[in-house]
């Protein structure tokens, strides 16, 4: 066991946690947002409800998404300061960028949208959690165009005295093909998932109602009175996963050509080709042996990925073999495959649980048009089952991504296994990957309960609803503080 | 100027923004069982009094350390992986804390709330401590190979001088936190963060004053002396203010004596980011661990732009959030007085919690 190793289950473990949270976050906020504004247009009582219940939702997400952020900013200089020094000129721009431009705006913005519900002009206060939702999406561009700079690395020239990669041109950076595409992908990935996330909640509490159609016990608010709402934001949230899922296929669809381009390796262990193959086929189920280098048993759809990796089905797409062979060549003798079980089945997991949530997205809109609720069970189990499928299908599209470019962090300049911090020892990482390890796990049971209390609870907890009060006052309720958890006051 | 040490300026103000700013925000968490007592409502106005904002504080960390891969990749390099374990423990801590703020109020039982006030004292007294603590083994230097790989044992990084540097900057952020809630708060609460602001700096006085002489003698220039100066005068003035109900200016006081320290830190290292204590001639400077030119221009220009945008908007921010927060902010079936505020100048009357009875700078 080296440091290395336990450095990279910590850097995966780690960002694939705060992965879970940045999809939601980025979504999120704009469908709260959203809701605000037509709060703000039309003064009907439902959407505030809706924009604080989902709001409250939201920031029991944020806040995980950003402590977690922090320990991506650190972990680069603890764990891989060969890397960062290697990369610093040019990898730290954009994320310094980052910080500066996009998390001084949410961090601000989001305290006042939370305080200051009684104190900012409504308008104001709608601006602020625009500026959030802006802020956020913002900031996933400099992330992304860091990381795709890892994948295709453009604009820069390594200095032979200093070994060092330096930076000849942002623009380049920030207008990488790669980093464009990669942010469509995953930005709309983003809203596939907080769509869904919308759908599930809104879902779950519509098959609660049809189940006890009853007034429910006193102090509760009867759930039916929520049904309205919920059937708003359930087709809301359909819509967005859709509009959004369309989005995610086309930008997946020029991934795979980018990646034929740029990371060939990647895409030929995706789909465990070992021969270089012109029309080639899409693999949907291979048993392959690593060590023959062949695949004994390959289900395939003729010619389909020579057309997602060229656009042409009699396209060229090249194998691991050759691909090896051409890399010893380049850079000398060294493994150059990646896990390619990992990354197969990585990339049809992604494929796979994301269609199903962008499919159930497409069915409930049909269930649900003319104002119908749909009856059938079935339907709330998918509806419920499409937030964690969307989930795991960006983690595993980020384990495509990141484990498909192995061995290198910096493709074709700088290996992982240089990129390591060489001062640091196994026990320094043993212990951090076990402290956050643990606490990340502690946190996790604890914002699942927190998010199922709330939804538990329902709207009628944030805001109350209309009957119970007088008409004015619906703006005023936190002061008022007749509920038992005050809102939006810590 | 030179790009490099415009950019090592940068990095330097960047820090200090973060001391002033989280500084008291890390003291507000540190005497919420000594100011807030055992009492729930008087926790949450501690609270309230930052909740907006210091999320907002802690990204001037997350900058000045993004800034510090960008402009200084070696030193970003070398800090982290030579500062292991106390990153790890400083990590952990923000992590708690910023879960704990968000989190505490939305359950019921006295067990969760327990649990979070407990993440919220332990995550702002760790880094309060750590923060001293690294900062003077930066200026110490840490063993260090011809190329700059760190190898800090633990016990390198717990001498006398970086263990008082702790201490000094742990109880600093305490009275600047005390002064802060001085200043935002009334009633009982009120006169309760005022004798912890006399408490805390009858051992943050002996603290700063001998860490500043200490770092002036050892690793100081003719620059650093007035700074030294300033650090300690401003803290003495800062309790006299509070003594005198000036709470604006206390505050501002404080914030001065912060900032004169982060001040003194960096201009003690300058020109080296990282001295080598096997070698100096090994040390990481200004020169050798910056990003090339054009990077630094490119950030020169960024920050040109929006580092006053951002000065503008937390401005603004904290213009809004600018009254002082009572009981009945967070409870409005509580009173504002008890029985030991009558002994405070303070009003206890509601009508004051606009904040109109201060018009002192510092408010903001
Ligand atoms: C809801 C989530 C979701 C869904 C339904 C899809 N993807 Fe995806 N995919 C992601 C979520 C994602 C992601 C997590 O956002 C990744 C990781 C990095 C990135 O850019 O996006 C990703 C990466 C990623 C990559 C790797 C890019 C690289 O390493 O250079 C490829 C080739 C694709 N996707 C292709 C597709 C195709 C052809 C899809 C459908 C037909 C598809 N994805 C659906
Ligand atoms: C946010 C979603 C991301 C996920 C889920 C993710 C996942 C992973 C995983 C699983 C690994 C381990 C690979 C292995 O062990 O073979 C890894 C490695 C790595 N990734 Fe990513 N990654 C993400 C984003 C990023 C970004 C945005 C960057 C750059 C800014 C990045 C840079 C790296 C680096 C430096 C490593 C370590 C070296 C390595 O093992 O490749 N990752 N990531
Ligand atoms: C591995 C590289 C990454 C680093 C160094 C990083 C850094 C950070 C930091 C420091 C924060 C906390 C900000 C705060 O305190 O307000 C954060 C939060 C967040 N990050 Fe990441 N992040 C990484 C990966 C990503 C990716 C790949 C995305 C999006 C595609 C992303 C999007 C977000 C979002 C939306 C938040 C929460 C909102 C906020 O910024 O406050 N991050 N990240």
């Amino acid at each position: 066991m080296e440091a290395l190793e336990l450095a990279r289950w910590q850097f995966g473990i780690t960002t694939i946690y705060h992965f879970l949270f940045v999809p939601l976050t980025i979504g999120l906020s704009l469908i709260v947002a959203v809701l605000q504004t037509m709060w703000y247009r039309t003064g009907k009582h439902e959407y505030l409800q809706a924009t604080q219940f989902f709001g409250k939702l939201f920031l029991i997400n944020f806040a995980m998404g950003v402590v977690t952020g922090i320990v991506q900013e650190f972990q680069f200089g603890m764990n891989w300061s060969e890397y960062s020094t290697f990369v610093g000129d040019v990898f730290g721009a954009p994320l310094a960028m980052e910080a500066l431009i996009a998390f001084f705006f949410e961090s601000t913005f989001i305290g006042l949208w939370i305080f200051g519900w009684h104190r900012l002009p409504r308008l104001v206060h709608l601006g602020c959690i625009w500026i959030v939702a802006i802020g956020t999406n913002l900031s996933a561009y400099f992330i992304l165009a860091a990381n795709a700079w890892m994948r295709h690395p453009v604009g820069f020239e390594v200095n032979p005295d200093t070994g060092r990669a330096e930076l000849t041109s942002i623009w380049a950076i920030l207008s990488n093909d790669q980093a464009w595409s990669t942010y469509l992908h995953t930005v709309s990935a983003a809203f596939v998932t907080a769509g869904l996330f919308v759908v599930a909640v809104s879902a779950f509490k519509l098959w609660r109602n049809l189940r006890h159609n009853d007034t429910g016990t006193p102090g509760v608010t009867p759930p039916e009175r929520d049904r309205p709402l919920f059937r708003g934001t359930l087709r809301l949230g359909l819509v967005v996963t859709l509009l959004a899922g369309a989005l995610v296929v086309v930008s997946g669809d020029h991934q795979a050509k980018l990646a034929a381009e740029y990371e060939p390796m990647k895409l030929a262990a995706a789909e465990a080709l070992w021969e270089t193959e012109e029309g080639a086929d899409f693999s949907a189920f291979a048993v392959g042996d690593v060590e023959e280098q062949y695949n004994p048993i390959d289900i395939t759809i003729p010619e389909v990925l020579s057309f997602l990796a060229t656009g042409t089905f009699d396209g060229e797409v090249h194998g691991m073999t050759n691909l090896q062979e051409a890399y010893e060549e380049l850079y000398g003798p060294g493994d150059y495959i990646p896990n390619v079980f990992v990354v197969y089945w990585s990339f049809r997991l992604m494929m796979g649980l994301g269609l199903f949530g962008i499919g159930v997205a497409a069915l409930g809109l049909l269930l649900t048009a003319r104002g119908r609720l749909p009856q059938q069970r079935w339907f709330y189990y998918a509806a419920i089952a499409a937030l964690p499928a969307a989930l795991a299908a960006n983690i595993f599209g980020w384990i495509l991504t990141e484990m498909g470019r192995q061995p290198w962090t910096v493709h074709g300049q700088l290996l992982t296994a240089q990129s390591v911090s060489p001062g640091v020892s196994l026990t320094s990482v043993a212990i951090s990957l076990t402290a956050f390890t643990l606490i990340y796990a502690l946190l996790a049971v604890i914002e699942a309960g927190l998010l199922w209390r709330y939804v538990k609870k329902g709207p009628s907890h944030v805001v109350p609803d209309k009957h119970d009060e007088d008409e004015t006052s619906a703006g005023d309720r936190t002061d008022a503080g007749t509920s038992d958890v005050p809102h939006f006051a810590y | 100027m030179e790009l490099t040490t415009i950019w090592f300026l940068a990095i330097a103000i960047l820090w200090t923004g973060y001391f002033v700013l989280e500084g008291f925000d890390f003291g507000v968490g540190i005497l919420l069982p000594v100011v807030g007592r055992n009492n729930n409502t008087d926790r949450r106005v501690l609270i309230n009094t930052i909740g907006p904002v210091w999320d907002g504080n802690e990204v001037w960390l997350i900058t000045a350390v993004g800034a510090t891969f960008a402009a200084f990749p070696a030193w970003y390099g070398s800090m982290l992986s030579g500062f292991y374990l106390p990153m790890l423990l400083i990590l952990l801590a923000l992590i708690g804390r910023g879960v704990a703020f968000e989190y505490r109020h939305k359950g019921d039982t006295d067990a969760w709330r327990r649990g979070w006030d407990a993440t919220i004292i332990a995550g702002s007294a760790i880094p309060a401590f750590l923060w001293g603590l690294i900062f003077a083994n930066m200026l110490r230097g840490l063993p260090m190979d011809a190329d700059h790989v760190v190898t800090a044992h633990l016990s390198d990084l717990l001498n006398p001088y970086a263990l008082l540097g702790g201490v000094a900057t742990f109880t600093l952020f305490t009275l600047h936190g005390a002064v802060f809630l001085s200043l935002k708060t009334d009633g009982a609460v009120r006169y309760r963060a005022r004798r912890a602001a006399v408490a805390s700096a009858a051992v943050a006085a002996p603290a700063l004053v001998g860490f500043v002489a200490w770092t002036h003698m050892a690793h100081g220039s003719d620059t650093t002396g007035p700074l030294a100066v300033v650090a300690a005068g401003a803290l003495a003035i800062g309790v006299v203010l509070s003594l005198r109900g000036r709470e604006g200016w206390s505050f501002t006081a404080t914030a001065t004596s912060v900032l004169s320290l982060s001040a003194l830190l960096f201009a003690s290292l300058f020109p080296d980011v990282l001295p080598s204590s096997t070698d100096p001639a090994h040390s990481l400077t200004i020169t050798n661990a910056a990003s090339a030119e054009y990077t630094l221009t490119v950030m020169s220009w960024i920050a040109v732009v929006f580092l006053p945008l951002v000065l503008l908007y937390q401005s603004w921010s904290y213009w809004v959030f600018r009254q002082r927060v009572t009981r009945r902010h967070v409870d409005p079936t509580a009173s504002d007085s008890d029985s030991d505020s009558g002994s405070t100048a303070a009003a206890t009357d509601p009508a004051h919690r606009a904040g109109s009875t201060d018009t002192a700078p510092g408010t903001q």
